[in-house]
């Protein structure tokens, strides 16, 4: 369970998150939504440690991230950030191999190894694998991170944008990924979606943000109404039900 | 070497044969490497002994290993510099850190004046050199580096700037002491490797080796450093630490180089692109032995070259940073292109 209290976070004058309480139960799939500025991406690098809070604290079923020794919680929780430039240059297979560095300390044992491969072949980085990263593309690039963030194999996985630069078939493809790690191996699968439809397909709890605080959550089915996407983004959203999913539609 | 190491059964899967092949060329790369370097070594020893030769190789074995300790300390430095920064481009060198040890020198005849040091014990007076370097490199580096990154070119900007101040105040320093000071404080600034103190000489072979060590215990975390720091703590590297311990280790190791013999500003940033890209590796642990035995090699070779065929006096750093400040901007312009 990762347990959020009265966390603030300030850059300058502004609180860019606003003493925001939250319990994320384990098991399932968080999606957190938001206008652009809304504290998203800061909450979720808070609770990832990587970026210390102002106030507040957050534990992950009972460690206070600020406290616990970086590797132990580093085989609990893994995160993905946005931007994820990097100055070395790595081969795809390299990079996916950093996921098992909190559980071999960089001595890659045969049964790493085979994690390491299982994770390249999901995400279809075969071909690619031996390619160094600034060779491909942007959603090539994304998948090769996601594969070693699901490499380091934790209880807990955070995602800033797991779907930015890809391809309609390959977000589908991560979102399937991420909910069965959800619902076939019990893990807690934490991000931040900036299309609601992907959000509303696959998560089972919307956590909806505006200007540093949580303004509304629920279920998929409380979250996905007019009122509460109008209440977030500030627009006119109509959600229709198509086969069983509820779709917002905002383009015109 | 090639065919002893190329003599192993085909692996079965794919991806443990590109596994193998790749790390059968980075043996490959470090064991021509480290011919290369003995074979640099070996030359400058023994080529043109004539007369009493035993006299001659006591005086060689003296140089050599300068360059060894010199050699092995500016390639440390400089990878882990380059490491901890996260950029290719920049190494302590550039960032005017021996300038800095320079400008301690000074400062200490500067303010004890010349008797004081000559009746001091000239490894305790180094030891607090080195203190002194280590506390001002860190807080140095936490202000250019600290809060958020910073471009590139301001920094290289920065570092020559740096560079400059701390040349002009050394040399404003050394036009305020009085002459017989400054005869002492010039024979320790220009030292080269014809003329190395043997006492501090044994006192930096020990604190370079100690430090290589520290630092190839840390190669591992280092490696994991360079993804940067968001993928390093997500990693459970405690990237904070890491930095600290790569930072005073790199003012250690460019108080002594600087110290044996004076700043050699492009070496650093020589070796030790040219090791990450003969070996093709990220890890530390190959990319530092690469770059020692590079850094070595340029050395002797280039020394031996200079001495014996071309029959020169001119200095060595001379040369080194001639080729180097070209392969900087080389570098500068290729980075400006991205």
């Amino acid at each position: 369970m990762i347990e959020i209290k009265d966390v603030t976070k300030r850059y300058g004058d502004t609180a860019v998150v606003d003493g925001v309480s939250l319990t994320i139960a384990p098991g399932g799939v968080t999606s957190i939504i938001g206008a652009n500025g809304a504290g998203k991406s800061t909450l979720l690098s808070v609770v990832s440690r990587l970026t210390p809070a102002d106030g507040g604290t957050v534990t992950v079923d009972g460690m206070d991230v600020a406290t616990t020794p970086g590797d132990r919680l580093a085989r609990r929780l893994a995160v993905l950030r946005q931007d994820n430039h990097m100055s070395v240059r790595l081969t795809v297979r390299e990079l996916v191999a950093f996921g098992r560095f909190p559980h071999s300390g960089g001595r890659l044992t045969a049964a790493d190894h085979e994690l390491v491969d299982e994770a390249i072949d999901y995400f279809e980085l075969g071909d690619l694998a031996d390619r160094h990263l600034d060779q491909l593309s942007g959603g090539q690039r994304q998948r090769a991170y996601v594969a070693m963030v699901l490499c380091q194999d934790t209880d807990y996985v955070l995602l800033d944008e797991p779907l930015n630069n890809l391809d309609m078939r390959h977000s589908v493809q991560m979102m399937r990924r991420l909910r069965r790690m959800a619902d076939d191996y019990g893990k807690t699968v934490v991000m931040v979606v900036h299309d609601i439809n992907f959000a509303s397909c696959h998560s089972d709890t919307i956590v909806a943000m505006k200007r540093g605080s949580v303004i509304a959550r629920g279920t998929t089915a409380e979250m996905m109404t007019p009122e509460v996407l109008n209440a977030v983004y500030d627009l006119d959203i109509d959600v229709h039900e198509i086969g069983g999913r509820r779709i917002g539609v905002y383009f015109s | 070497m090639t065919a002893a190491s190329s003599i192993t059964t085909p692996p079965a899967a794919t991806s443990s044969s590109a596994r193998a092949a790749r790390r059968r060329r980075e043996r490959r790369v470090l064991t021509a490497l480290a011919l290369l370097a003995a074979a640099a070594v070996a030359g400058f020893c023994l080529i043109g002994l004539a007369g009493n030769w035993e006299y001659a190789l006591g005086i060689r074995f003296r140089k050599i290993a300068t360059m060894v300790v010199v050699g092995v300390a500016v390639a440390f430095s400089s990878v882990l510099f380059q490491t901890v920064t996260g950029n290719r481009v920049l190494t302590p060198g550039i960032m005017g850190f021996d300038q800095l040890f320079v400008l301690i020198q000074t400062l200490v005849v500067f303010l004890f004046g010349a008797l004081a040091l000559s009746s001091a014990d000239p490894r305790l007076l180094f030891a607090g050199q080195v203190a002194v370097m280590v506390f001002f490199a860190v807080a140095l580096y936490r202000w250019l580096f600290g809060r958020r990154a910073r471009d590139l070119y301001v920094l290289v900007l920065a570092g020559v700037v740096f560079g400059t101040l701390f040349g002009s105040l050394s040399s404003l320093a050394s036009r305020l002491i009085n002459p017989n000071d400054f005869v002492v404080l010039q024979d320790s600034l220009f030292a080269s490797f014809n003329q190395v103190d043997p006492g501090l000489l044994t006192l930096s072979a020990v604190l370079v080796a100690a430090t290589a060590v520290w630092i190839a215990r840390l190669a591992r975390r280092l490696d994991v450093v360079a993804l940067g720091r968001d993928h390093a703590l997500n990693l459970g590297v405690d990237h904070a630490s890491v930095v600290n311990r790569s930072l005073v280790a790199v003012a250690v190791l460019v108080s002594v180089s600087t110290a044996l013999v004076g700043p050699i500003t492009f070496l650093g940033l020589l070796v030790a692109n040219l090791a990450r890209q003969l070996t093709g590796t990220f890890r530390h642990g190959t990319v530092l032995t690469a770059a020692a035995l590079l850094s070595v090699t340029v050395l002797a070779g280039g020394q031996l070259v200079l001495e014996r065929v071309f029959t020169m006096n001119t200095a060595l750093s001379v040369i080194i940073n001639f080729v180097g400040g070209a392969y900087f901007i080389a570098l500068l312009i290729r980075e400006s292109r991205r």
